[in-house]
């Protein structure tokens, strides 16, 4: 269909849809995405990366909108990406720390997102130790909820970002054999890139101790599983077994405080049996490339050599993480309702 | 709604031949152009005016694409997103003579996201615009360099281009209620 120039006035036209437009109003996780939601944030992704790629990386796409990041858990790169990506699109950003704020003072979290919500907040980008406290906090106020990562939940954007940076080496996520090595168990980030990348037709190996699965993939220990809540994926303890032939590996960052909980008999048992090492790497495809979401533990899930090596795409995945919260932002307050 | 045919693939051609030959007149030669097609239809007009140039004048002037859409005045109150798509302009634009291509120029609004979309990118010595279709009702202070053709309407009216690259064949049509005594069929 040709372009539309008339009705009214020219403020109407839409640039005909090569994609389905956007519907959602919240970026909860990804598994309310579809395949074409996530190509849509990708080919977003493309044109903010252009912008990022200029002398002066700033349009004013947002002018006038407020976005609020509330941080109930530390982070560096999410909410320092977030920030920059929302002033790049001339948004104004107020960032709020649970920290010395009247969270202190007792101040529920419902009441603190009304609080930011009557201050004119159009965004609220949320972390929280909680699973779920983003869902929460969209049921309560008008402003799109961005979630930054909820407990053990999910973390949308790091997904998006990790999926975005393998389109940037391989032609499609179609057929990919993705390995998620270490903790499953307490990461968000591999739940939300279990969504997507299944999402996208790629096949989630994951590979990690049996005290550090999730309880619902723990009936079988080989092959394909389906959970019930979660897309199908393999399981794979044995760690040569599972990176044999693999395209991508992203190793998940050990925290040393699981070992306290007796989940692992020690850390030093865990780096010798689950550590991506460069003699493991080799198990892997011959263009394979190695993610990890940060912050790494250097020494325990990878070794310094493999985290800094030809095959890593690390500091990429952060690079590109302004981008695709660019397009997140842009998407969900960009446009008209 | 009536869709009438007023321009064919012959009439968007002959179109085509003139703007370009006026483009190398008035900046005499080619050297110093970049065209920049805006998103969607200027795109493939911007890459056959370079193709038309190349051709009586044996110069290859870069082809740029330009996406306004993130610099749009209206982005609060549309009822959809537009779809971005990446700007790409090869080289840089600082004293270059950027020539903004689009197929159909309206209220101008988009030619003031076009410009600064363009200046957030360098300074070029002028910008100067081609549109394939002026239909009139200027809301800014805003006129083209080049036109293929000059069409009165009435706001009420809709003009369509196809683009082979795009639709499978040049046309440009008008939609609505008009007599036929509204439209001018002459180019300038």
């Amino acid at each position: 269909m040709a372009q539309r120039k008339g009705n009214a006035t020219e403020s109407q036209t839409i640039e005909q849809m090569d994609t389905p437009a956007w519907q959602h109003r919240h970026v909860l996780d990804v598994d309310c995405l579809s395949r074409d939601d996530i190509r849509l944030v990708f080919q977003t992704t493309d044109a903010m990366m252009e912008v990022l790629s200029r002398e002066v990386r700033r349009v004013p796409t947002l002018r006038g909108k407020t976005i609020v990041t509330l941080f109930y858990e530390p982070s560096t790169r999410t909410r320092a990406s977030f920030e920059m990506a929302a002033k790049n699109l001339s948004a104004d950003v107020v960032s709020f720390a649970a920290s010395g704020s009247s969270v202190e003072k007792g101040e529920s979290f419902i009441d603190t997102l009304r609080t930011l919500q009557a201050l004119g907040a159009d965004a609220i980008i949320i972390r929280h130790k909680q699973s779920g406290a983003p869902y929460v906090a969209a049921r309560h106020v008008s402003a799109s909820i961005l979630n930054a990562g909820d407990g053990w939940h999910a973390h949308p954007s790091q997904s998006l970002l990790d999926m975005y940076t393998l389109r940037r080496h391989f032609p499609d996520l179609q057929g990919l054999r993705i390995v998620m090595l270490g903790d499953v168990l307490h990461s968000r980030v591999a739940r939300s890139n279990i969504w997507g990348m299944t999402t996208m037709g790629a096949q989630v190996v994951l590979c990690c101790p049996p005290t550090l699965l999730p309880d619902v993939f723990s009936r079988s220990d080989h092959g394909p599983v389906t959970s019930g809540y979660l897309p199908e994926v393999t399981i794979e303890t044995d760690v040569e077994k599972a990176l044999d032939g693999a395209d991508v590996v992203m190793p998940l960052r050990l925290q040393t405080e699981r070992q306290e909980a007796g989940l692992l008999p020690s850390v030093r048992e865990y780096v010798e049996r689950y550590q991506l090492t460069v003699a493991r790497l080799r198990l892997l495809r011959k263009h394979s490339v190695v993610m990890h979401p940060g912050p790494m533990n250097e020494g325990v899930e990878i070794s310094p050599e493999v985290a800094y090596g030809m095959q890593s795409v690390i500091e990429e995945q952060v690079s590109v993480g302004v981008g695709i919260r660019m397009a997140l932002l842009y998407l969900v307050i960009g446009g008209g309702r | 709604m009536p869709e009438k045919i007023i321009a064919t693939s012959d009439d968007i051609r002959r179109a085509l031949v003139r703007v370009a030959h006026e483009i190398v007149e008035r900046n005499r030669g080619a050297e110093k152009l970049i065209l920049v097609g805006m998103h969607t239809r200027g795109v493939p007009l911007a890459k056959r005016l370079a193709e038309i140039i190349q051709s009586f004048e044996n110069v290859s002037v870069p082809v740029g694409e330009l996406d306004i859409g993130l610099y749009r005045d209206d982005l609060s109150t549309l009822p959809l997103k537009p779809v971005i798509h990446r700007t790409k302009i090869p080289i840089d634009v600082t004293d270059r003579r950027i020539i903004l291509v689009d197929d159909v120029l309206y209220t101008g609004r988009s030619m003031r996201a076009a410009m600064d979309a363009v200046f957030d990118l360098g300074r070029p010595e002028k910008i100067q615009l081609a549109v394939l279709v002026d239909r009139g009702h200027r809301e800014l202070p805003i006129r083209a360099d080049y036109v293929g053709k000059n069409v009165p309407t009435s706001r009420l009216e809709e003009i369509r281009v196809y683009m082979k690259e795009l639709d499978g064949r040049d046309e440009v049509s008008l939609i609505g209620v008009s007599s036929p005594g509204d439209v001018s069929l002459k180019g300038v």
